[in-house]
């Protein structure tokens, strides 16, 4: 809904909060998805977050969300799908060369991200061409999971870093510095806490 | 200060670019060395005739470090870019390669890009294109596949890094000075320098404005250019254009994308009695004012199927006199 849009634009600075919780949540549930399994949760919460984002931002589900990026304006929105920045055919009023009702998703787009913390900054960063195999699926889980990923590893560096630099204990004292890689559910509790 | 690089031809055929180059073009040379630069735009034919093209260039070669190839601007279907590209190249002329991404997508752009540098291009200017729907075949199916940040960005990984945005090597990587267009006289105004920085940031080298006409809000574009330093990262060099009569001037405002005339020039048109004359002579001036901004380092002359009117305005405005020093480096 093109008013929902421009409300949600207005409110940069709000969503872009709510948003880093959605992602929090998101990467906290990483134990629970990958235990049910990505591939299964996929669908149910790729058509939650169309009914979310559809209603506010006019999303169209290129499955590779960069909303932060753009003042919380969708860029698919831009009949040239454009990913970084307005076109050379801007009208007077700010409306858009192709669309002539509606106002440029672009100059919008510079309005909401001044509006916004970091988003104000990230704006700035050249986006990659739509990878159009991604269409439909789920940005958030998409994001959420890479989060969740990377973490993991920083935690398994530390913990190998750990067990490096005291090879002696280790030798006689496994538990001491374990080098496995923990079981999952003693991830889940850790993280419970 | 002599003009070296005038009629030099570039070579076609592989030959590894000089240190502190990044391709063999004429403009990048010109420009490089701190001397104005001028281009200008040939209207691309409706025919197959190699003649018409030569014949466009020709009043164009005489003044111009390099000759614009448009892609179907306006969404208007003409002979190709990169069919002319061939043609000037052959002929001894240095084009710039204007690659639009209404039209194709990143398959096809990658391919002729590798295409133009092996028949001799140096120069490719890359533009997000105007909506198909302002062109003479408006059910076209819009492609839009790169935006021209992401088109800049993905050239400059071909030449730098010898590959294709796949990953894939490329053996011989094609040597091109890189640019694309901006246009400071339209809205969002705040915005237009920050957006400048981008394609900088994307690897633009060189950039070549839409019309202006409006002096004063390029020279607040301009100041705001030079406040973040990006004079100093890229070549502009400004677009100007005779407007053939004060009706003309309000078509185009009204119906071509991204043209902003302001009113005063049209009543000044207006009251002219040798309309032509007066746009002329309005360009020439236009030109003048522009030298003489801080920053500036060239002028793009674009007159719409009027190649002939391009020398007098370049010659009568003095633009290649002594060729002031733009830029400092
Ligand atoms: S005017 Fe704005 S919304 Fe319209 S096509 Fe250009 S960039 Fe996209």
């Amino acid at each position: 809904m093109y008013r929902m849009r421009l409300f949600a634009i207005r409110h940069a600075r709000t969503f872009e909060w709510i948003y880093k919780c959605v992602e929090r949540g998101m990467v906290a549930m990483d134990p629970l998805f990958a235990k049910i399994g990505y591939n299964r949760v996929e669908r149910p919460i790729a058509l939650v977050e169309k009914g979310v984002k559809t209603l506010l931002f006019d999303c169209k589900m290129c499955g590779q969300c960069v909303l932060s990026s753009t003042g919380m304006s969708c860029p698919m929105n831009c009949p040239k799908q454009l990913r970084n920045g307005p076109c050379g055919g801007v009208r007077p009023g700010e409306f858009c060369e192709v669309k002539p009702d509606m106002k440029c998703v672009w100059a919008l787009a510079w309005n909401g991200a001044s509006r916004m913390r970091d988003g104000a900054d990230k704006i700035k960063e050249v986006l990659p061409p739509v990878e159009h195999t991604l269409k439909g699926s789920s940005s958030w889980l998409r994001v959420s999971r890479e989060i969740a990923a990377h973490e993991r590893e920083t935690r398994d560096a530390a913990r190998l870093a750990l067990a490096e630099a005291f090879p002696e204990a280790r030798e006689n004292e496994p538990s001491a510095a374990p080098l496995a890689a923990e079981p999952l559910n003693a991830i889940n509790r850790e993280l419970k806490k | 200060m002599s003009d070296t690089h005038r009629n030099e031809v570039e070579p076609i055929g592989y030959v590894p670019v000089p240190q502190g180059y990044v391709s063999h073009s004429r403009l990048e040379k010109v420009l490089r060395s701190g001397r104005f630069a001028v281009t200008a735009e040939l209207n691309p034919p409706d025919s197959a005739d190699p003649e018409d093209v030569f014949q466009a260039a020709q009043p164009l070669g005489e003044v111009a470090d390099a000759i614009n190839a448009t892609d179907a601007s306006g969404a208007n279907c003409h002979m190709s870019s990169i069919g002319i590209c061939a043609l000037l190249t052959r002929a001894g002329y240095s084009p710039v390669y204007q690659i639009s991404c209404r039209d194709r997508n990143r398959i096809a752009i990658q391919g002729d890009v590798l295409g133009a540098a092996a028949l001799g291009v140096s120069n490719v200017l890359c533009l997000t294109g105007d909506g198909v729907g302002v062109g003479d075949q408006p059910g076209a199916k819009p492609v839009f596949d790169f935006d021209s940040l992401t088109l800049l960005r993905t050239i400059r990984t071909m030449r730098d890094q010898g590959m294709f945005l796949s990953g894939r090597k490329i053996t011989r990587p094609p040597q091109l000075f890189l640019g694309a267009a901006e246009n400071p006289c339209i809205p969002p105004y705040d915005w237009r320098p920050d957006r400048l920085a981008k394609k900088v940031e994307a690897g633009a080298e060189y950039i070549q404005t839409n019309y202006i006409y409006d002096i004063p809000l390029f020279e607040k574009f301009m100041a705001r250019v030079r406040d973040a330093g990006l004079d100093k990262k890229v070549f502009i060099i400004a677009g100007v254009g005779p407007i053939a009569s004060a009706r003309a001037a309000r078509w185009m405002r009204s119906n071509v994308p991204g043209i902003h005339i302001p009113d005063q020039v049209i009543e000044r048109m207006e009251k002219a009695e040798k309309p032509a004359d007066e746009g002329k002579k309005i360009c020439i001036e236009l030109i003048q004012q522009i030298r003489d901004i801080a920053g500036v380092s060239g002028v793009h002359v674009m007159a719409y199927r009027r190649e002939h009117v391009v020398s007098e305005i370049i010659l009568e405005s003095g633009a290649l006199k002594g060729r002031k020093r733009a830029r400092s480096s």
